[in-house]
Order: structure tokens, then sequence, then C-alpha cells
């Protein structure tokens, strides 16, 4: 009993982790159709910068999160006005290369200033103290991501279903020249929704750092991990990337617990066989 | 392919025999292969600032002869590319000693090369028993993972463990570490209540911590790659609680001085088998780490380093000793015996590997703040263990 309990509460903790990071990309690949594999970037720019300011200014976690959350929104501004604006008309070969090349410049950067060691994050103590939950006990980080997970959530799902905004974006991804003409301004609001998802891969960089720690080659080294979550979750579906997220999280901690020698086998054999079922993923809708 | 890949070889040994019969004063190249870019470029970079030292130390020539150092970089691990370059350093650069080894594929994909070319190639890290095996022309100044394990085991075993979990990362470093511990426990009467091999993507180590909590083991020991693993597994350790529930924790090189500092505090009080810290207590180490400090500042000293610097020395001593001549150089690096920072080190006559002391060090709050691994019980001369010719 308490070995089906350890798999779940460890299962959400790790998926929601896995939410986190990748919802960002749910927006930008899932919403707005680019493939950005430049995602893993953002979070990578976000946890350097937390890393700095925590580490070398001796600035708090939480103004440290705000400071370097608000600097990714805002390089990301500035990377869709000069670059991405072009990449969403380029075919998908097209903005592979493109957001791949980003990525290799993020990563030069990083690596030419910081080094390709860990960055550590200076967070607070208390992200580290043990939890007891009863039948045992769980870093109280995992519960911070939890929580952020779920307001996170409830937030993009208030986001794109109950404001003008989300209408916009559905709208403008639908059709963009209709919607562009019925006075919809079709580049703010992707410019808004490809800074969300960037502030979201950010946030959920930092926030995840404690299982997936910040170095130079994050944005590759967890890529293949993303796009799963994203696959797998469906196109263009948040509560679907949510669903991905929480199942993976179950289905590899539960691997890691019974099956350890497989576990990673077990990992992929489950998504070859769920992407076979439903090639557009648990919530994607058909093409 | 084969028809010209043979050819060259037979330029390569020619280029050795026309050159390596004069004798006289030259300049004598040194080819290091290793990951000077990419993920793993901290090999190379701690390679090369070593050698630095050792060469600011010890000037550019010996014997007569002015030594020259030429680096290639692979990109990681890749055995066609450490071939293609250990080709190209043979035949065109007329290297007369090849160096570098980070990892394991690498030092195998020459074993060919260097039995054509009678070159000797000094391993500064790649830690498989076995490569030594694969070409008489192998030296390594670095370690294996028997050599670790078996003495971390004895240790345990006479300070209290009883019942020890294994907990090491799936792949052949991991799973030689796992045997030789167990192996080595089992015989002084303790019991492995557990061998968890870790998938080596993993991100999550919760599941495994609770494995273990809930084995009712006194102690794990553990084998994993520098790297993230090792940030995640000692970052799960101590948050699910196993520190406080009593089972202590053992490791090798997760404590790795390049990665030290951003482990942080809760690294303190790990305890780990090592043949080398940057804080061991000699003069020698002591002039190697502050001119280390001079030449690169802020680097830290670590384990590729140690292997390097010593490498480097091999290389001196074998050329003073025998000048370009591949064959005798070997000879004479047999049996060679010399005060390294890390303590005394002897070459091993028939495994090619370093005899030197295993110590075991606790991760504490160094004097300007920085965390260290401090020594506190040493294992003596210990050979490669896992080497059977």
């Amino acid at each position: 009993m308490s070995l089906i309990l350890s798999i779940v509460v460890d299962g959400v903790a790790y998926g929601m982790i896995l939410f986190m990071i990748s919802v960002g990309l749910s927006i930008t690949m899932g919403l707005m159709r680019i493939i950005n594999l430049a995602h893993g970037g953002f979070a990578l720019l976000g946890g350097a910068a937390v890393h700095l300011l925590t580490t070398r200014l001796d600035v708090a976690f939480i103004p440290a999160f705000l400071v370097a959350v608000l600097a990714v929104v805002l390089v990301s501004v500035l990377l869709e006005r000069l670059l991405y604006r072009h990449i969403y008309g380029f075919n998908e070969l097209g903005q592979v290369l493109a957001t791949i090349g980003i990525v290799f410049i993020m990563i030069a950067t990083v690596n030419l200033f910081l080094g390709s060691t860990i960055l550590p994050l200076g967070a607070p103590a208390i992200f580290t103290t043990p939890i007891d939950l009863g039948f045992r006990t769980l870093p109280f980080h995992r519960l911070v991501v939890i929580i952020s997970g779920l307001l996170v959530l409830a937030g993009l799902w208030l986001l794109m279903e109950k404001t003008r905004f989300g209408i916009y974006l559905r709208a403008a991804v639908d059709n963009r020249i209709a919607a562009a003409s019925l006075g919809i301004n079709t580049p703010l609001v992707y410019l808004v929704a490809f800074a969300t998802g960037a502030g979201l891969a950010a946030v959920g960089g930092i926030l995840g750092a404690e299982l997936l720690p910040i170095e130079a080659y994050y944005p590759l080294r967890y890529m293949v991990l993303f796009l799963i979550v994203v696959s797998v979750g469906g196109l263009g579906s948040i509560s679907g990337s949510f669903l991905a997220s929480i199942s993976l999280g179950i289905l590899d901690t539960a691997g890691r617990y019974l099956l350890p020698g497989i576990g990673t086998i077990f990992f992929f054999v489950a998504i070859v066989v769920l992407l076979a079922l439903r090639p557009n993923g648990l919530m994607g809708k058909a093409q | 392919m084969t028809f010209s890949k043979s050819t060259l070889y037979l330029v390569a040994s020619a280029a050795f025999f026309v050159t390596g019969t004069l004798a006289q004063a030259e300049t004598i190249k040194v080819g290091v292969i290793a990951t000077f870019s990419g993920p793993n470029a901290i090999w190379g970079k701690q390679f090369r600032e070593a050698i630095d030292v050792y060469v600011a130390q010890h000037g550019d020539e010996v014997g007569g002869h002015k030594i020259q150092f030429i680096y290639k970089d692979v990109g990681g691990p890749n055995a066609d590319a450490s071939k293609a370059a250990a080709l190209e350093l043979l035949v065109r650069d007329g290297v007369k000693y090849l160096a570098g080894f980070d990892f394991t594929p690498n030092a195998v994909a020459v074993a060919p090369l260097t039995k054509q070319a009678k070159v000797p190639a000094v391993i500064f890290n790649a830690a498989t028993s076995s490569i030594n095996k694969q070409s008489d022309f192998f030296l390594r100044t670095s370690f294996t993972l028997t050599q670790l394990a078996q003495p971390a085991a004895e240790w345990a075993a006479k300070n209290g463990s009883k019942k020890v979990v294994t907990a090491v990362s799936d792949y052949n470093p991991g799973i030689d570490a796992e045997t030789a511990f167990s192996a080595s426990f089992e015989k002084d009467g303790g019991a492995v209540l557990e061998k968890i091999r870790m998938p080596l993507q993993t991100n999550d180590f919760a599941p495994f911590m609770q494995r273990i909590k809930s084995s009712g083991a006194d102690t794990v020991f553990t084998f994993l790659p520098v790297g993230p693993a090792t940030f995640a597994f000692t970052k799960a350790y101590n948050e699910n609680g196993l520190k406080a529930a009593g089972v202590s924790f053992l490791g090798g090189g997760e404590t790795d001085e390049t990665t030290l500092d951003a482990l942080g505090d809760q690294a303190t009080g790990l305890v780990t088998a090592y043949h080398y810290s940057d804080v061991h207590d000699s003069a020698l180490n002591k002039s190697f780490v502050a001119k280390l400090q001079e030449l690169h500042p802020g680097s830290r000293a670590n384990m590729a380093s140690i292997g390097a610097y010593d490498g480097a020395e091999l290389i001196y001593r074998m050329i003073k000793a025998a000048g370009s001549d591949g064959t005798k150089a070997i000879e004479a690096a047999k049996g060679m015996e010399w005060e390294s920072p890390r303590g005394p080190v002897k070459m091993d006559p028939v495994s090619r590997t370093v005899v030197q002391n295993v110590y075991l060090r606790r991760v504490e709050k160094g004097a300007d703040g920085k965390l260290v691994n401090r020594e506190f019980a040493t294992v003596p001369n210990v050979p490669d263990l896992g080497f059977n010719p």
C-alpha cells in the first residue's frame, strides 16, 4: 500500500516538474504551431540569470526569480521582433533549423560566460527541507512545484478559455488572415503568446532546477523530454500536456520502483505504443 | 578503405623508424587527444591547464630534447574521431608520445595504432581496467574502478557497515564498481541487500532513495558519472531524509572538485573513496594548486588535473630515459616511482596503471568557505585490483 502511495506521490511530483518545464512549449509549439526547439534555451537563460543574481550578486531567491523571468520575457520579445516573426512563415524544416541555430547560440553564450559545469541556484534552505507526509517524507520544493504547476494550469485555462486574448489567439492560430481582417492585431497576439511561452519556460527551468540542474547544455539534454510531453499530450492542448506530464511522471516512477533495470525501456515503449494508438496524442484533435 | 588505412599505418611506422633512429637532440612532440568542446569540454580544459602547470614548473626541455604538446579535440566519447586524431598526429605531426584519453572508447580506439607505431600512450583518465590489455603501449596515470571500489568496501566493512545497498548507473564503469564492491564487502562478512542499477538517463532519484530507505541498509555505495546525475543523486539523498534515517553515503568521484560547489552545503558530510583531493596535505600538492591558481585563476584541480600532471611527469621521465624510442620508453616506465601531488605513485609493471594510495574523504567547508574533500583515512599502495592479464 505504502509502495503504491509512494509511486503516486513521487510520480505526481515528477510529472508536475515535467509539466512546468514543458508547458511553455505547449503554447509556442502546441498553440502557435512553431517548432520551437529553442524552448529549453529560454529555461536555460532564466536559470542562468537566477544563478548570476543569487550566487554572484547575493540577491534573495524570490526577487531573483522575478527579475530573471522578466528578463527572459524581454529577451523573448526582442527575439520575436527580430527573428521569430520571420520564422513563423518558414516550413517545418526551416523552423527546426532556425530554432536549433538559436539554441546553439544560447548554449555558446552561456558556455562562454559561465562555463559548462552545473550552475547552482541559490534556492532558500527551506526548499530542501524534507516535509513529513505521515507515511514518508517529501522535499519541500516538490510541494512548491506541485502548487505552482496547479496555479499555472488554472491561470492558462482562464487565459485561453475565458479572456478576449484567448479568443484572439485561438482565432489567429486557426486562420490568421481571417482573424486579421476582423480587426484582430495578430502580430501583437503572437508576440504576447510567444513571450508567455518563453516566460513559462523560464519559470519551469528555475523551479525544475532541483531535478534537472541548469548547465549550458540543458536545452539539448532535455529537448527530447519536452517534445515527448507535448506530443503525448497532443498539440494545442494545455490540459493534454498536463495529463501527459502526470501520466508520464507516474509511469516513469513506477518503472523505477518496480523494474529499475529496464525502467527507461519501459517508459519509451509505453510512449511508442501510445503514439501508435493515438498519433495526435492524448487530447489532440485530428488534423 | 582497409587498403588506405593499412597504407597509412605503414607510413606511420616508417616515419617512426626514420626519425626514431636519430638519437640526437630533437623536438619531441606529444599529442594530447581529449575533449575540448561540447558538454564534456571540462576534461580537455583540466588536462591542458595541468600540463601548463607542469611545463611552467619543469620547463619545456628534458634530456636535451625540447618538448612540444599538440592538442586535438575529439568532442566527447567518439572512437572514430579519436582514431582519426591519433593517425593524424602520428603521420602528419610525427608525435612520439600520445596522451589524454578522457573516455574509454577513445582510448580503446587507438590501441592498434600504438602497437603498430610503437608509440606509448599515456591515459590521463579512462578508467576501465581492460583497456591496458589491448596494447602493451598503454600506461595509465588515473585509476581504475576496482582500485577505488575494493578499498571502499574494505573500509566500510571495518568501520561499522553491515548492510549495504549498491546504487550505480547502469553502464560498464558502474557495473565494474558494483561487482568489485559487493565481492569484497561480502568476503568481509557484510551483506549486500540490494544491487540497484539506475538508468543513465535518470533525472528523478526519489524512487531509488525510497527503495534504499525501506531496504533497511545502513550504507549506500554509489557510482555515477560526474554531471547532472551526480547533482540530482546527492540532492535526492539529502532531501529524502536518508542521512536522518541513518543511511551513510559512500561514493567515489561524486564530490569532484569542479562540481562540488554546485552541490552546495547539502554535500557536507558525504564520504567518498578516491585517489586525489585538491586539499591533499603535502608541499608538492600545495605548490601544484598554487601554480594552477596563478596560471588559470578560478580553476580548481581535480582528478583530471592530477591524471594529466602525473602523465606529463611520466612522459618527461620516459623521454629522459629513452628519448623518442617508444619500446625503450615503455620498458623504462615499468616500475617507475615518484612523488605526486596525490601522494606516492608507482607504475605497476604488469597492469601499467599507477599503484597509489586511496583516501577516504569527507566533504567539509574549507578555510575560504569553499567545500573541500578532507582526507581522513588512507588505504596505502593499491594496485589495479581488477587487472587480469
